[in-house]
């Protein structure tokens, strides 16, 4: 790896290895931000407090209220199986796993990356700032990826019959992405590291309390419930379960609520962040 | 200054450089000019400005006032063509918690288009112990000796380095030496920042002695302890020496001093001359002088002298 120059135009031989004499130049930028996607994505599959929000904590709460009749879930039967109770639950477990990833365990690592001084070095190095944005929005998505493949497999040995469109359910899924990840970078742009992972992990129980994801909103008074709609996770889960429960076209509704958190937050992450 | 005309243009070139936090100024005026393919030191105590001035030329402060130019280029506006071509070891710092030493190594390597092979540098540091180590659980000589790899694994024409033997062992400490000697030789510009007078003497070209936000000296090493106050000689002999009398056998310029009782300090030009009259003249009065000695200035003398003695 290390001698391997492909690609790039030598505007010089390179040196032989062992000397010092300069011979600087950048990686071709592809090839950078994968470097820093794939190292950023081992960090965080090597990193156990992630694991444990961003796996293990969606899959124990799936099989847990799928299992066991804790909530009396709508639109199933007061003596509902579990097949009918993994059809409501799947859609929240997923917008958790975004959630977890975009928003908890980003706005976490990110912070303490910016308190470790790995940003501030970095952006000392070729890799461009939106370059290294990017490698992180990447990592975001193949830790997603894995989470959604992994919460489908279990949902689906649990009874779970998906309906409608799956290109629906990546747009809601990206558009939840972008929304979490703006306000997870917010977070860890402007707090202390420690108050990061504080206030993330609070956000994270109270949305998942409160974002329809495993309690139904109909539970809430319909005042309250008015509010929860506006929720990002709301938005996603109810989105998500629109789609793959009821078989539902777009739900352009959510899209729209998932569209405007995500522009707020990402333009108020690229105002207010500090590398530093 | 000195020869800056006949050689390559400067590596870096600072003028008038002023960057406040708030309404104090950390760098008030500062200048100063590192020539291509020299090794300087910056010197201060601490709160002098060195880190931000060194921050401003990596690009990560904006000037306040005056001019920055770092390879001819400026580090905010032209960032993206400059970066490639510096390497930057900050003063703590820099790595993510949970990578390991060799994989951020390796990491650094992959951003650059020509970097030095990763194992034979991770050796040459000491760092093939503790490769697979979190950075988190590393100690906090191989920190720095880590963050000094990653400043010169690009391949660099200039490289900053802050404070880069901060809490290392006498060992580390020499080999970081080595490799800034071996940099210097193979032509790469580096510009360091240190607390220890004996790492610049012994290392640099130039030495900016900052305190204040400003440069209030700078030289070779040997200029700064040439010029300035005198060298002393210092001897023992019993208390209450009539010292008037020495000095009519002395050199108008000198000065003599009883520090403590029966301590004797002579400052001026201290030449063989005047040792040899010295010697007479305590012969001359009895007195056996013991513990002579002749004291060159060192670098620290001048930075004392320049910065004052009381802590900050």
């Amino acid at each position: 790896m290390a001698t391997d120059t492909t690609g790039t135009p030598p505007s010089e031989a390179p040196p032989r290895g062992g000397s010092f004499t300069p011979a600087p130049g950048a990686a071709p930028l592809p090839r950078m931000i994968a470097a820093q996607a794939a190292l950023e994505t081992r960090m965080l599959l090597r990193n156990g407090e992630q694991l444990l929000l961003t796996v293990l904590i969606p899959t124990l709460l799936l099989v847990l209220f799928s299992a066991v009749d804790i909530i009396e879930l709508p639109g199933t039967a007061a003596d509902g199986g579990g097949d009918e109770r993994a059809d409501f639950l799947t859609p929240g477990i997923l917008a958790l796993a975004v959630l977890s990833t975009a928003f908890t365990g980003q706005a976490i690592s990110t912070g303490f990356d910016r308190r470790y001084g790995a940003l501030k070095r970095l952006a000392a190095s070729p890799l461009p700032r939106w370059g290294l944005m990017t490698a992180k929005t990447c990592s975001v998505l193949v830790i997603e990826l894995l989470q959604v493949l992994l919460l489908m497999a279990v949902a689906l040995t649990l009874g779970w019959s998906p309906h409608g469109n799956p290109a629906a359910v990546v747009l809601l899924l990206l558009a939840g992405t972008a929304a979490f990840s703006g306000l997870g970078l917010l977070m860890a742009g402007t707090l202390r590291a420690e108050a990061t992972l504080a206030a993330a992990n609070l956000v994270f129980i109270l949305l998942l309390v409160g974002g329809g994801v495993i309690v139904p909103l109909e539970k809430f008074p319909p005042g309250v419930r008015d509010a929860l709609e506006l929720l990002p996770i709301t938005a996603l889960s109810d989105g998500l379960r629109d789609v793959l429960q009821h078989g539902a076209g777009v739900p352009w509704g959510a899209l729209a609520v998932l569209g405007c958190w995500a522009v707020l937050g990402l333009a108020a992450a690229a105002r207010f962040f500090r590398w530093e | 200054m000195h020869s800056a005309r006949t050689r390559p243009a400067p590596a870096v070139e600072v003028a008038g450089l002023v960057k406040r936090y708030g309404r104090k100024a950390a760098v008030d005026g500062l200048d100063l000019t590192v020539a291509a393919g020299s090794v300087t030191a910056v010197l201060g105590p601490n709160g002098a400005g060195k880190t931000t001035t060194i921050e401003t030329c990596e690009g990560y402060l904006r000037p306040d006032a005056g001019t920055v130019r770092v390879l001819g280029l400026d580090p905010v506006t032209d960032a993206a063509r400059l970066r490639p071509r510096i390497g930057v070891m900050l003063q703590s710092g820099g790595v993510y918690s949970g990578v390991r030493a060799v994989e951020m190594l390796r990491h650094m390597a992959g951003l650059h288009a020509h970097p030095l092979e990763v194992g034979p540098l991770v050796e040459r540091l000491g760092l093939g112990s503790c490769g697979r180590t979190p950075y988190r659980r590393l100690s906090g000589g191989q920190r720095q000796r880590l963050a000094l790899a990653m400043a010169v694994i690009g391949r660099p024409e200039l490289v900053f380095l802050d404070e880069p033997t901060a809490g290392l062992d006498p060992q580390a400490r020499r080999a970081t030496w080595d490799l800034v000697r071996e940099l210097r030789t193979d032509g790469v510009t580096v510009v360091l920042t240190t607390h220890h007078m004996d790492e610049a003497e012994e290392l640099s070209d130039l030495v900016a002695i900052v305190d204040g936000g400003r440069v209030i000296a700078q030289g070779a090493p040997e200029e700064l302890c040439r010029g300035g106050a005198e060298n002393s000689l210092r001897f023992g002999g019993r208390p209450g020496l009539d010292l008037v009398s020495l000095l009519k056998a002395l050199p108008p310029e000198t000065a003599a001093a009883e520090l403590t009782p029966g301590a004797y300090r002579l400052t001026g030009t201290v030449d063989p001359q005047l040792l040899a009259t010295v010697t007479s003249w305590c012969a001359q009065n009895g007195v056996l002088p013991d513990r002579i000695s002749v004291e060159r200035r060192t670098l620290e003398d001048v930075f004392l002298e320049l910065t004052g003695r009381e802590l900050r």
